[in-house]
């Protein structure tokens, strides 16, 4: 398991644009970090570097003693701006291959659905649901398939007041199993966390 | 492996509903079927003459339906982003969705290949070959125009720039797969034809998931 998230002296820049650089950010098991920041400070192009899909220009980052590759692929739940779902498949078999797909099993799903409140969403088409919907569904491939790092862009946006203190709830769980999370936000994250302003 | 399984079931889908499907292929062949006596003429010696070619030449074009969407999409709707945080290697991800491609799109087409070449008026012993031809040929067409699918992503007309990308890859499977039939139909060897369009279908199946790979990393970073 995923023990830390180590970043070192990270320098990104997109589109010649330097976005920022000497960004240092260390996490333990069990601690949280709110990304805040301007509009185009870097927020997104940070979680994308950790999840490895956009490259440095320099610096590091490191997942304690683990392979960062090996991390990536099994240690790591990314919902970005997008949430990964097609508009013509039911929500029902959107969860479960993600599900599938991100190491979980069939068996965990259920109680996933349960806490989201969408089990009378499944059979609707991903296009019928609305964005709160939507985004809900996305989540619940986080608890149906356990993995250690959260990278959240934006999470809170879509929801509700009802279903940003519940989703506050979920994340004070998973840090209490000793997982992690780096969320970009412009509201305030509803559990303890270091704040890296970027681009102050 | 059963990640794969699951991939390449939800892959074959998805390319089904982008305008794979036996119907589509159906629908497609029926009107080349219709449009060609109109335009070359409807004597059955001219009509059998190119029977072969045109099927071959529609089996090409029509991969090309619904190309433009295949990593566009999960582009666009993060579902990319996702396939890549996975254990699976993003170039066996790319494989298996070229794969459910040709299931979807360049299966149904093989199939009806033969009954189009018949349909013109072609030998009914030139079926197999145009069945066999179709077959190979359609896996490497799936997996070259995947190059190009991948390589137009997030490009504005990005439909526009997969053709003609893609266009310049399909050359020589034409010409190969054309070429044995040409042969078989004349009473000339055309094994040689057969071989050579094996050989580019092994090479697109074995080269062309690292560039797609490639390509996808890029249009991400």
């Amino acid at each position: 398991m995923m023990s830390a998230l180590e970043i070192k002296e990270l320098a990104i820049s997109r589109g010649g644009r330097p976005l920022f650089q000497g960004l240092n950010l260390n996490l333990s098991a069990g601690q949280a970090c709110a990304l805040t920041g301007r509009n185009g400070s870097g927020k997104t192009s940070l979680l994308r570097a950790i999840a490895g899909l956009l490259s440095a220009d320099t610096g590091e980052i490191g997942f304690g003693e683990q392979d960062p590759d090996q991390a990536r692929r099994t240690e790591i739940h990314l919902v970005g701006h997008a949430d990964g779902l097609k508009s013509g498949q039911t929500a029902r078999d959107e969860l479960a291959f993600w599900t599938r797909w991100s190491g979980g099993n069939l068996s965990s799903l259920d109680s996933a659905i349960d806490r989201l409140d969408i089990r009378r969403l499944l059979d609707l088409e991903v296009r019928r649901l609305s964005a709160g919907q939507k985004r809900r569904l996305a989540l619940a491939r986080l608890l149906a398939a356990p993995r250690t790092l959260w990278l959240l862009d934006e999470p809170l946006s879509p929801l509700d007041s009802v279903w940003r203190t519940r989703f506050g709830e979920m994340m004070s769980d998973h840090l209490g199993s000793g997982g992690m999370i780096v969320a970009a936000i412009h509201d305030p994250l509803p559990i303890p966390a270091q704040v890296l302003e970027i681009n102050p | 492996m059963s990640l794969a399984w699951e991939l390449l079931k939800r892959e074959t889908a998805l390319s089904w509903g982008r305008g794979g499907g036996p119907l589509v292929s159906a629908g497609f062949y029926l009107g080349v079927a219709t449009l060609l006596p109109l335009a070359a003429g409807p004597e059955p010696a001219r009509l059998a003459a190119v029977a072969p070619g045109v099927a071959w030449v529609t089996l090409a074009l029509a991969t090309l339906l619904g190309l433009d969407r295949l990593f566009e999409r999960d582009y666009e709707d993060g579902a990319l982003d996702l396939l890549t945080l996975s254990p699976l290697p993003l170039e066996f991800v790319c494989a298996l969705k070229c794969l459910g491609q040709w299931l979807a799109t360049g299966l149904p087409l093989a199939l009806a290949a033969p009954i189009t070449e018949i349909a013109l008026g072609g030998s009914p012993t030139l079926a197999p070959l145009v069945l066999v031809s179709a077959l190979v040929g359609g896996l490497a067409f799936a997996f070259a125009s995947g190059i190009g699918a991948a390589l137009s992503l997030g490009a504005r007309r990005g439909g526009l720039l997969t053709a003609v990308i893609v266009l310049p890859l399909f050359t020589p499977p034409v010409i190969f797969g054309g070429g044995a039939l040409d042969a078989f139909a004349s009473g000339l060897p055309w094994s040689a034809g057969f071989v050579l369009l094996c050989a580019y279908a092994a090479a697109a199946i074995a080269l062309g998931p690292l560039a797609m790979a490639a390509a996808c990393r890029n249009a991400l970073s």
